[in-house]
């Protein structure tokens, strides 16, 4: 047999010499390859962003939460969502479960809702959210200028409000804002700080469009009795189970079970993570039929271009090539094409991938890449092996007579 | 001179279906020598093709031998043929048989790319031979933008470009128009008289009285063998 470099050349030529029919060839490859890529960045993009926004709500956090969420084994949001308006937790509930003993370093207490800020005349729709000071440092919540809540505002039920940079924006544009008084849900607030931008602070919510008052006085605007969330400080990582239980066992002296769940982020993302890996997989395995469907296309192509050169083969033999010089030719051929429609087919991809990014957080992870290059190698070896070994049994008399 | 190929009691016999035997050659004995150009004369379905297809070892005998340069090739495998082929047989066909798309050269080239020629000295012997047969100016041309006649010219310097001891002629003025036809005949003497060995297949009598011996088939056996 020749050498390989002299066989690709010729492989390459022929492909060359067929411009149009090769990349339409290659088109199913392209296909295959780019949605794979583009899809399984998305769900690996989703899984990247649900992990970094769980980070960001604190490190060793524990949460309660009202309703009955993330229970039963692997299925961990087989309760659904937490039941937020429902909610029977109090202050004092969150008083109890810091007079715990154990491994708890801070408990925080929360509430959020929807609500308009406003100031001499021009309103901010966002997220009104009343937290206590722990809860506030739980969060990794802190202020840029001014102060922040502290305990006794709290206690005292003070109103007073720390701002979101978007907050402060629209209502102030360039001007003072501390000290000014703002209104919300009817009531004067003074503005006391401004919150200091951490990207989103957590679950998508962006902090910079936030306004932020003490967990009492939001109780008071907003005619609550209740809260909607204990966050829970555990001194370690390894506490963290020790936390949820011992929490657990004081709640259920009051509540029943269905009432309040105790999570804490990490297997929340665990479970969040293991339903997207799922999805992605499954997406990734749906965009991969497509692959081979695009092998069968090589395949097809390979084999009509062996009827169509009959004669070239033929000719090709009865000038000394051997079945090998042939068969590799051909089997070349077919791995050339679906390898270049790999390569197009991961730059469409990534392409995509960014376009997409600025709506949904991809990421283009390197072993999507090397298995779509596997992958469109490994359709053309297999499928352009048939096609070749066709073209180098042809007999040469048979094929120089073919019309 | 030396005997380059040799048929000894060579039979040929094909089978269609299940017991339809077809016999294309019925026992021929030809030897033909170095230096020779022998036209092999014979109508359609007298068995000339399959004799051409056993002189150019495109394919073995059911009986008898073949000698070509003294092996026998009837005992050897496909890769050995195509080795042969390669090195002893030039081809020259009555379609032609360039590869489209592709320039003369790269036509040319194709029999030294099996032998394993670097690509420089391919490209300087298919441009050699390209200028022997008179297409010098047209190099870079494919079959697409060459006559006819120009097409089997650039045939003609393909079965030269590997020095091959023969070159098998099948019909090889049976697409062209007359004028072209005897341009062909003309340069297949020339390269005769510089001392190459030539075979020409043909049906047509007065096509084959250029040559310098006339062998004639009939019914698979070889009705007369004279010379010219």
């Amino acid at each position: 047999m020749i050498a390989i470099a002299e066989i690709s050349s010729l492989a390459l030529k022929s492909i060359l010499r067929n411009k149009t029919r090769s990349i339409l060839t290659m088109l199913g490859i392209i296909i295959g390859v780019a949605s794979v890529i583009l899809l399984v960045s998305i769900g690996q993009g989703l899984q990247k962003y649900i992990t970094d926004q769980f980070e960001q709500l604190g490190a060793n956090l524990v949460v309660v939460v009202p309703g009955r969420v993330g229970r039963g084994g692997g299925n961990a949001l087989a309760g659904g969502p937490p039941n937020f308006n429902g909610s029977k937790l109090t202050l004092a509930d969150a008083d109890r479960v810091a007079k715990i003993q154990g491994p708890i370093e801070s408990v925080g207490t929360g509430i959020e809702t929807p609500g308009s800020v406003s100031y001499l005349g021009k309103t901010k729709y966002t997220t009104i959210a009343g937290m206590s000071a722990e809860y506030l440092k739980i969060r990794n919540l802190d202020v840029s200028r001014g102060r922040i809540i502290t305990t006794s505002d709290v206690r005292a039920g003070r109103n007073v409000v720390i701002l979101g940079s978007s907050v402060i924006e629209k209502l102030f544009g360039q001007g003072v804002s501390i000290g000014k008084e703002v209104s919300i849900g009817g009531q004067k607030f003074k503005v006391i700080g401004i919150l200091k931008s951490i990207g989103s602070g957590g679950l998508g919510v962006d902090v910079n469009d936030f306004a932020i008052i003490p967990v009492t006085s939001a109780q008071k605007v907003f005619g609550m009795k209740t809260i909607q969330v204990i966050g829970i400080k555990a001194k370690t990582k390894e506490d963290i189970p020790q936390v949820i239980s011992v929490v657990k066992k004081e709640l259920l002296k009051k509540y029943k079970d269905d009432d309040f769940s105790v999570v804490d982020q990490s297997s929340l993302v665990e479970s969040i993570n293991q339903i997207l890996g799922v999805v992605t997989i499954a997406l990734g395995g749906i965009a991969a039929i497509s692959l081979v469907v695009g092998g069968v296309g090589i395949m097809n192509i390979m084999l009509v271009s062996v009827t169509e050169r009959t004669r070239e083969i033929g000719l090709r033999k009865a000038v000394g090539a051997k079945p090998n010089d042939i068969l590799y030719q051909f089997i070349i051929e077919a791995v050339a094409l679906s390898l270049s429609g790999g390569i197009i087919g991961v730059l469409i991809g990534a392409l995509g991938s960014l376009a997409i990014s600025q709506f949904v957080s991809t990421s283009v992870s390197f072993w999507s890449v090397i298995l779509a290059f596997g992958v469109s190698a490994g359709v053309g070896i297999i499928f352009g092996v048939a096609p070749a070994a066709r073209a180098s049994k042809l007999d040469p008399i048979e094929a120089l007579k073919y019309e | 001179m030396t005997s380059l190929i040799n048929l000894k009691e060579v039979k040929k016999s094909y089978k269609l279906g299940d017991d339809v035997v077809v016999e294309a050659l019925r026992g021929i004995n030809l030897e033909i020598k170095k230096g020779e150009f022998v036209a092999i004369v014979g109508p359609s379905g007298s068995g000339k093709s399959t004799l051409m297809h056993m002189i150019g070892i495109l394919d073995k005998p059911t009986t008898g031998k073949v000698l070509l340069d003294g092996r026998e090739i009837g005992k050897l495998k496909e890769e050995e043929l195509a080795v042969l082929r390669n090195k002893h047989i030039g081809f020259v066909f009555q379609a032609f048989n360039l590869l489209s798309k592709t320039t003369a050269t790269d036509n040319v080239e194709l029999p030294l790319i099996y032998s394993g020629v670097s690509k420089i000295e391919r490209n300087k012997r298919a441009v050699d031979e390209l200028v022997k047969v008179g297409l010098g100016e047209r190099l870079d041309h494919t079959p697409a933008q060459l006559s006819g006649g120009q097409q089997q010219r650039v045939a003609i310097a393909r079965a030269l470009v590997a020095r091959p001891s023969l070159i098998l002629a099948d019909e090889p003025t049976g697409n062209l128009d007359s004028k072209s036809g005897v341009e062909i005949i003309t340069l297949l003497k020339d390269l005769n008289k510089k001392g190459n060995t030539i075979v020409l297949v043909t049906h047509d009598m007065e096509t084959a009285r250029n040559a310098k011996r006339i062998v004639s088939i009939k019914d698979g056996l070889i009705v007369s063998d004279r010379k010219s």
